[in-house]
């Protein structure tokens, strides 16, 4: 056999795509945990049908795990793939779309026969019609490869069957010069109560790594060097795993007990699987009757003095609208945490998207502000959301954390921060009953006392009624509610005097300002990056804060000719910025269910840079 | 509940005193319509709550929206008066937060049994020990006179004015149904029997849940008048005591005596039926409690009154508080250094 030739590169897309049932999304997580421990920089994106198991060899089931990883710095999880990896005729007909024009395809052939071709809506085998021609493909029969690995186990077809990703898996680890070690591993540890499962799937593992070793079709195979990220240790993170880790560092850092009460809702639930399990940390978490007994249990929860926390999507924030307000109203801090998905209604449950903005700023009956805190990338998830229970807790306020399904199913590989860095944000309980009234504010921050029940001396009721300036008592008087419409208005506003302010990446003044928030921030970034290595000049802000925004906001887009706001939904920061500081903010939309292309925002920056010539 | 949360409440010194019912009276001008059935249903929990030996600073009264829901206004204990439906939901994040504290809630026909059904009957199976009363007047009173949930079919309103087509629910029967462990029927109007349930309710160890019939005066008067007044009502309830039989009528002279499963009235006078052939109540008996509230809206029988059922079943927030404490014991208190180290790991240089 002829010694197979090694080619570096800096960077790689693969996309692995299979039947719903087929172990994409363990395929690709098991990918990327190795790719992490081997230090490349990493973004990736998860994409599956909102079907559990939808009928095999179909379109519209077709499940894809997207990795983007590299010897450089990473923002995305890829604008095309360089491999497709597909374990039918369907996957291939869904993704070939995303495939670069040269790029591999690994084609499962068992997954194109007669059956699977008419169920993708292939007249003709595209292995072999010629309609493939600038893609170089692969053909391996990975069924039968993986039945031939197992056939003296005697074991039933059906885990014969289930076993077939891993023999992919291991074909790519060979492909792309990884180890198997550390899924090897994960296979004992996972399937350690099955020794047979076991077995099968590391020798199916193995046979995939031996098959790319052995066979001839495959001349070459690649090495991506690790990428020189900042010292120290790091971890692969996703935004919701991010998200449940950041909300317990902040409970700890607050002395409080942590309580979540929710609702299963894709994208959210991985929060609430998330912390379900950390039971020794104190956390309790009650999976609710609905959306609605999710926040208002958390109300009562922060009533008690704990950190109350919500999760949901943005179908769930409608439903606990209400309840939102009758937070704003008695003045409890709580953490409504939305990762957003396509809407409206149950729109794509499973597709990213972010067009809940409007409803996080302004979606309540009454003048009713509440504050925003966005996550720009799956790690900062962590710092996001602890600031937003330090807003909470400190404002005595409800607070909207906005992630999204492409922030909280993606991962990155994350440098783990030192806990003791994070301040304290432990509340002061109110105790003394010497002067107390429920709504006499703090003269700085105009935060409400925070008494318990439970504190002698302290009795006092609270509702969603206005309430009387200081002591809380129902009022209906004319002045009185339009004072305290102010008051809350002001709070909220005084927030951005205890917030960093709007720090932009690039000159701070010039031509084009490109402002995002959330999950835009990967896209953007690559993208002002290949402006610039052309020899233009292009500015970044990302927004963390939205409401309030950082208080130097008008003055940083004051310095800018253009400013453009990438979103995923049809332009709502862009309006809130045009209408609150009289910018001529232009917005780029898309509202596909996926995220920015770094090449769509590289072109619309362009545009604007060349029109202004 | 946390350290923090502990330290605070410890740090202000507890005067010991002996609570007299003014005591639970705040400073708030009661609003009700004069004659309503709520002012008896607060004189008699406020009378009540010095007798239950826990303090005014520990109890909390959360509340919905509707007339009844203004009750925590003029209890001066903790308050929450919260929103439509919603205060079984806030209840329960708040006793599972702090199982330290007496949490009662307070609801109606229209919060409790229409718009928060939902809430109330999960709150029922999870048996949170948290005590429910529900003012039942079987119309919708804040908004002005509408039908209710529990309103008799063919009600005239302002929404029904040819009469309404929904058939009512049986709250008791709702709240068996959804595994209550204890269910009781009261009357505004016999503030004796009332004390009785409200101690029992108290001292019940799990969710308690009340139904207080309560005359609405302005928009339903007389709904219960049957049940209530002097000379209709000893021919039309008949009140549950526990271990005996169920004997009613102004001369004691009838009984219900249990034909199969089902309940009749027989009379103690013709020499038939002695006391001895009657039904005798057993409030640990959940079949039971079964046919007894199924009696509800069957004409020819008389309303039962009472505590129908009192079971002991274990409270969610405790086994939550269990599970946590067996959490630590396995696996020692968490630590969030480590666990953000944890798994898989790498250096960089």
């Amino acid at each position: 056999m002829a010694e197979k030739q090694t080619q570096s590169l800096d960077e790689v897309t693969i996309r692995f795509a299979g039947d719903s049932g087929d172990g994409m999304q363990l395929t690709g997580t098991q990918f990327t945990n190795t790719t992490a421990l081997l230090g490349n920089d990493l973004s990736t994106l998860p994409d599956f049908p909102a079907e559990i198991r939808a009928p095999q060899g179909t379109l519209f089931g077709v499940s894809g795990f997207q990795i983007h990883f590299g010897s450089k710095e990473i923002h995305t999880p890829g604008d095309q793939c360089d491999v497709l990896v597909a374990m039918n005729s369907a996957a291939l007909k869904v993704n070939l779309g995303s495939l670069v024009d040269g790029g591999h395809i690994i084609a499962n052939t068992d997954g194109f026969n007669d059956r699977n071709l008419k169920l993708a809506g292939y007249s003709s085998n595209p292995l072999k019609d010629g309609s493939l021609s600038k893609f170089r493909i692969y053909e391996v029969d990975i069924t039968k490869l993986t039945a031939l690995a197992l056939q003296d186990m005697g074991l039933s077809s059906k885990i014969v069957d289930r076993s077939k990703n891993f023999f992919a898996l291991g074909m790519m680890y060979w492909m792309y010069n990884r180890p198997v070690d550390s899924t090897m591993e994960w296979i004992k540890k996972k399937f350690g109560s099955k020794p047979e499962i076991m077995e099968a799937n590391v020798r199916v593992l193995k046979a995939g790594w031996n098959y790319g070793e052995t066979t001839e079709i495959f001349a070459v195979r690649y090495e991506v060097a690790r990428a020189n990220l900042p010292a120290g240790k790091y971890r692969n993170i996703t935004g919701n795993q991010a998200c449940a880790w950041g909300l317990m560092a902040a409970a700890r850092k607050a002395k409080l007990d942590l309580f979540l009460g929710t609702y299963p809702i894709t994208p959210a639930s991985d929060i609430l699987h998330e912390l379900a399990m950390y039971k020794n940390f104190g956390v309790k978490t009650f999976q609710a009757e609905d959306e609605i007994a999710g926040v208002t249990a958390a109300i009562g929860a922060a009533f008690g003095g704990a950190l109350g926390v919500t999760t949901t999507s943005g179908p769930g924030v409608a439903l606990k609208t209400e309840a939102l307000g009758l937070a704003v109203m008695v003045e409890l801090p709580l953490i409504c945490c939305n990762i957003q998905r396509g809407g409206p209604s149950t729109g794509l449950p499973t597709k990213t998207e972010q067009a809940d903005l409007m409803q996080a700023m302004y979606g309540r009956n009454g003048e009713a502000p509440i504050p925003i805190v966005a996550a720009s990338t799956p790690a900062d998830c962590f710092e996001a959301v602890f600031e937003a229970a330090r807003i909470a807790l400190k404002y005595m306020t409800p607070v909207f954390f906005l992630s999204d399904g492409y922030l909280g199913n993606g991962s990155e590989p994350w440098l783990i921060p030192d806990y003791d860095d994070f301040p304290d944000i432990s509340p002061k309980f109110r105790t003394d009953p010497e002067g107390f009234l429920p709504y006499l504010r703090d003269e700085s921050t105009l935060a409400r006392p925070w008494a318990i029940p439970g504190t002698p001396g302290l009795e006092h009721r609270i509702g969603g009624l206005e309430k009387q300036h200081l002591t809380g008592n129902v009022s209906y008087d004319p002045q009185n509610h339009e004072h305290m419409i102010k008051l809350r208005a002001e709070k909220v506003d005084r927030i951005a005097d205890d917030i960093p302010p709007a720090v932009v990446d690039g000159e701070p003044e010039g031509e084009l300002l490109v402002v995002g928030w959330g999950s835009t921030y990967g896209a953007i970034r690559s993208a002002v990056g290949r402006v610039r290595e052309k020899g233009m000049k292009v500015s970044h802000l990302q927004l963390r804060h939205l409401n309030p925004f950082p208080k130097n906001t008008g003055e940083v887009l004051y310095k800018f000719k253009h400013v453009l706001v990438p979103e995923m939904n049809l332009g709502q920061l862009s309006k809130i910025l045009r209408s609150k500081y009289l910018v001529p903010a232009v917005s780029l939309n898309k509202v596909q269910g996926l995220p920015f292309k770094a090449v769509e925002l590289e072109n619309a920056i362009l545009d604007i840079l060349k029109g202004s010539k | 509940m946390s350290k923090l949360v502990e330290e605070a409440i410890a740090s202000v010194p507890v005067e010991e005193k002996k609570y007299s019912s003014k005591d639970f009276q705040s400073d708030q001008d009661v609003r009700w319509c004069p004659g309503c059935g709520d002012y008896s249903i607060l004189a008699q929990t406020q009378r009540v709550m010095p007798d239950l030996g826990i303090p005014r600073h520990k109890t909390v009264f959360v509340s919905g929206i509707g007339c009844s829901s203004r009750f925590p206004y003029y209890m001066d204990t903790y308050g929450f008066h919260s929103i439509h439906g919603r205060a079984t939901a806030v209840a329960s994040g708040l006793k599972m937060a702090r199982p330290d504290l007496s949490v009662w809630v307070v609801t109606g026909d229209g919060d409790g049994m229409s718009i928060g059904g939902n809430h109330f009957i999960h709150l029922l199976r999870r048996n949170l020990d948290i005590k429910v009363l529900l003012f039942n007047n079987q119309i919708y009173g804040l908004t002005k006179g509408q039908y209710s949930p529990t309103s008799e079919k063919g009600k005239v309103t302002k929404s029904t004015p040819f009469g309404s087509l929904d058939y009512p629910f049986n709250p008791a029967a709702l709240a068996l149904g959804s595994s209550a462990s204890f269910v009781a029927r009261t009357l505004d109007r016999d503030p004796k029997h009332m004390q009785t349930v409200l101690k029992r309710a108290a001292a019940h160890r799990g969710t308690s849940f009340v139904e207080i019939y309560q005359n609405c005066n302005v928009f339903n008067d007389g709904a219960f008048f049957q049940f209530t007044e002097k000379d209709s009502k000893d021919d039309h309830i008949v009140i549950l005591e526990h271990e005996k039989p169920l004997v009613f009528g102004k001369d004691r002279d009838k009984g219900i005596r249990l034909n199969g499963f089902t309940p009749e009235v027989v009379s103690l006078k013709d020499g038939k039926y002695s006391v001895n052939d009657l039904l005798v109540h057993n409030e640990t008996d959940t079949t039971l409690s079964f046919i007894l509230a199924d009696m509800t809206y069957k004409p020819n029988l008389p309303r039962p009154v009472g505590i129908f059922l009192s079971v002991d079943r274990s409270c969610y927030e405790q086994e939550m508080d269990r599970q946590i404490a067996a959490a630590i014991e396995k696996r020692g208190v968490g630590d969030m250094k480590k666990l953000l180290n944890s798994g898989e790991t790498w250096v960089i240089n």
